[in-house]
């Protein structure tokens, strides 16, 4: 024989499969919203996603280098940070700013926590939030959506108008799209579903992000828990009690609304996934998802942004670990 | 809702790879010009020899003495001359001191009548004392003692005989063979055990991918109220602690063995031996053996006598169609890798594997992502990620109070793992450390 056969320990096959396998189709799953960002927005939406993952892969080269780790960019997961970042930014932000949240989340809440595997919040949304703080108007300008890009009109999204109009709303309006046509955006529900509305890069097309969150589930490379339990109790919630602040009673939200406006398909699939910053078993899964549609609700019902995703997941991410703790499955012949 | 029942907890399903060799009868290899007995071929105490270099022996003869309470007799598969007593390690690690046989003379068995005799005469003692003597063992791979298995603690009753023909392993189909071909015996062996155990109820548990088998224990069993209970196939099946759940819905206690819910089992392959050892007065000196893997040129099942040479038992099924990336001795997912060829078989040996780069899909480790996969897998509902991570930290108390003990080292966790983790590895070797600070803190 030219070369000894291999000695391992049991088991002595594997199942096909590894990081970089799992972070490559999540970043499959992810290129039919980049490419209707592109659409939409332009050159402009490629130049802040490749400057977000640069950003991010540079950052962890570097780290690695500086301080002679083991190369880690062949898993490919500071790319899919780097084009969630990207996904997180308003069309015509300073590239500077995707910039410096890649930095932020892989250097302060990934790397200096240990690497890949170890952080204990979603790097992206932890970088989004630090650059929204930071430079919040920036953060906040929006624009419409033209094919190609042509011409930046700016304009809020229909959450914020929404949270701007009920504000000094002053009688009963049937729900937020009657309020929106009373702002002077009339808008359908098809436009919401589409993208056809001022928002994130990456947010807009919830069609996209639902059929790209769907490929990942049928192929086991994300589980069903989160993104079910999440969406699920979120619209609850907001069918239960959103439609009291137009005037309407209980159970009389306008559920479609908030499913297809800002980061919740793009959260609820692709974010709050993330296996590294969820829990280990199905029934904490569904505690974490049912935890993240109740913040969510939370924050944009009562809170004073518009938005209430990224917030609701990190908040989420830091029970994980008490979550971990009490949720774990039943253990054979063992009586608690 | 599937109709077959299953255990409840996790489970895999990785290729089968059982088409190649299940549908082929089972074939007898040549006889060993030189065989190697291992003493050691079992749980417990290695055997005693009883032999010398110089000494001839006969085929059957006994070689080896049990030296202990958990121990079992070793035979000589051939007759021929002791050339020496040497030491060697086997596949699974376990170092042992051997008998090498070199074939001359006359073949006492062999060719011979099988003069039948009637156990339903002799008493409990007198049938346990034979598998004793015969050097029954358990064939599914634990290779426990049968004389110690099937002798009832005081104050216990064994309720349930549960016969394990899952075979839920990957590539092996030797009990799959042997449940086609050796049924009447198998029916004998439940029949002997039932006269020792006085069982309640007889249940054959068997994987649905083997229909065949099924269908013929069924035909076989019913006069003597034998169930056949088909499963649905998912690995660890055949995990006797598994597939106590599975079949009867009942767990065994943690650190605890069977008996305490009323179950003992045992393997076909085993059944056949204790049919043999006490109708035809046959110790155990063969067993078949599944030589597969996609680096074999022709697998197929082989009937081999105990210290043939495995380079043999390959050579014999058209030697290596291309270069292995492992040799496996046993299943792939419990089994044990070795190198050297001239390992002998034993009275555990269920299969020989020599598997492809393709089949085995070897990668270095890298960070684990709490994907919860190997949660999802475990057939004990343990959280393996959490037992590795604390073994990591050197806290073998906490990876004790998450279950490592609990863990039957099937596999599933390891096998799933996208980050390659050597979780069973880690779990042996902690368990392995434990044992040792506990003979420190004793003596």
């Amino acid at each position: 024989m030219e070369r000894l056969p291999l000695v391992t320990t049991s088991p002595q096959i594997h199942a096909p499969g590894s990081t970089r396998r799992v972070m490559g189709w999540v970043l499959a799953a992810l290129v039919p919203a980049a490419v209707w960002s592109i659409v939409l927005f332009g050159w402009r939406a490629a130049l802040v996603i490749t400057a977000s993952v640069a950003a991010a892969v540079i950052t962890e080269g570097l780290l690695n280098l500086a301080f002679k780790r083991e190369n880690t960019l062949n898993d490919l997961s500071a790319v899919v940070t780097g084009v969630l970042i990207g996904f997180n930014m308003p069309p015509e932000v300073p590239v500077f700013i995707p910039v410096v949240a890649s930095v932020f989340a892989i250097a302060v809440v990934k790397w200096s926590f240990g690497g890949l595997g170890s952080n204990w919040m979603n790097p992206a949304l932890a970088g989004r939030v630090f650059v929204f703080f930071s430079w919040g108007t920036d953060m906040t300008r929006w624009t419409l959506p033209g094919i190609g890009g042509a011409d930046a009109v700016s304009g809020p999204t229909p959450l914020g108008s929404v949270k701007l109009a009920l504000s000094d709303l002053s009688a009963g309006i049937d729900g937020p799209m009657r309020l929106l046509e009373s702002a002077g955006m009339p808008t359908t529900y098809l436009d919401l579903f589409l993208g056809r509305i001022p928002g994130s890069l990456g947010e807009m097309s919830a069609l996209l992000l639902i059929i790209g969150g769907l490929l990942l589930i049928i192929l086991k490379i994300v589980n069903w828990e989160i993104p079910v339990a999440y969406i699920g109790s979120f619209a609850l919630f907001m069918w239960a009690f959103d439609g009291m602040q137009y005037g309407g009673g209980i159970f009389s939200g306008d559920v479609l609304f908030h499913l297809f406006t800002g980061g919740l398909m793009l959260g609820a699939l692709f974010m709050a996934t993330d296996m590294v910053t969820s829990p280990l078993t199905l029934k904490g899964r569904i505690i974490f998802g049912l935890g993240c549609g109740l913040f969510t609700f939370v924050i944009r019902r009562f809170g004073n942004l518009p938005e209430g995703v990224s917030l609701a997941i990190i908040f989420m991410n830091i029970l994980v670990s008490l979550i971990d703790r009490f949720m774990k499955p039943t253990r054979y012949g063992v009586v608690s | 809702m599937n109709k077959f029942k299953t255990f409840t907890r996790g489970g895999i399903h990785p290729p089968e790879g059982k088409g190649s060799t299940s549908n082929k009868p089972i074939r007898n290899a040549p006889l060993p010009a030189v065989a190697v007995v291992p003493f050691s071929q079992h749980i417990g105490a290695p055997a005693k020899p009883l032999v010398e270099p110089g000494d001839h022996v006969e085929e059957g003869q006994l070689i080896g003495e049990p030296a202990g309470f958990v121990s079992a007799s070793v035979h000589s598969p051939i007759p021929g001359t002791v050339k020496e007593i040497k030491n060697l390690y086997l596949p699974s690690g376990i170092k042992t001191t051997a008998a090498v046989i070199e074939l001359d003379g006359e073949f006492s068995r062999l060719g011979k009548p099988i003069l039948t005799r009637d156990w339903s005469v002799m008493a409990k003692d007198e049938i346990l004392d034979i598998l004793k003597q015969h050097g029954v063992v358990g064939q599914g791979g634990a290779t426990f003692p049968s004389h110690v298995k099937f002798s009832v603690p005081k104050g216990r009753t064994c309720e349930v005989f549960l016969v394990n023909a899952a075979e839920c392993e990957p590539y092996l189909s030797a009990d799959h063979r042997v449940m086609l071909e050796h049924t009447e015996d198998i029916v004998e062996g439940i029949r002997i055990i039932k006269k020792l155990l006085d069982p309640e109820r007889i249940v054959i548990g068997v994987e649905v991918n083997k229909p065949d088998a099924i269908e013929k224990l069924k035909a076989a069993g019913a006069a003597d109220g034998i169930e056949v209970m088909p499963l649905k196939v998912k690995y660890p099946q055949g995990a006797e602690k598994n597939l106590i759940e599975a079949i009867l819905d009942r767990e065994v206690p943690s650190g605890k063995l069977p008996i305490e819910v009323g179950v003992i089992n045992a393997n076909v392959g085993t059944l056949v031996s204790v049919c043999e050892a006490v109708r035809d007065d046959k110790p155990v000196i063969e067993r078949v053996v599944t030589i597969a893997g996609g680096a074999i040129a022709q697998p197929g099942n082989i009937r081999a006598r105990v210290g043939s040479s495995i380079q043999d038992l390959i050579e014999e099924c058209g030697g290596l169609a291309e270069e292995p990336e492992k040799f496996v001795s046993g299943g792939p997912l419990m089994g044990f890798t070795f190198i050297d060829l001239d390992s002998p078989v034993t009275k555990g040996t269920s299969g020989i594997l020599a598997l492809t780069k393709k089949e085995v899909q070897s990668f270095a480790a890298t960070a684990c992502l709490s994907c919860g996969r190997c949660v999802k897998a475990c057939p004990m509902g343990l959280v393996p990620t959490t037992i590795f991570k604390n073994i990591e930290h050197e806290r073998l108390d906490d990876a004790t109070a998450f279950g490592l003990d609990d863990c039957v080292l099937c596999g599933a966790c390891a096998y799933v793992c996208p980050s390659h983790i050597p979780l069973i590895s880690a779990f042996k070797a902690a368990r392995g450390r434990k044992r040792r600070l506990a003979a420190m803190n004793k003596g």
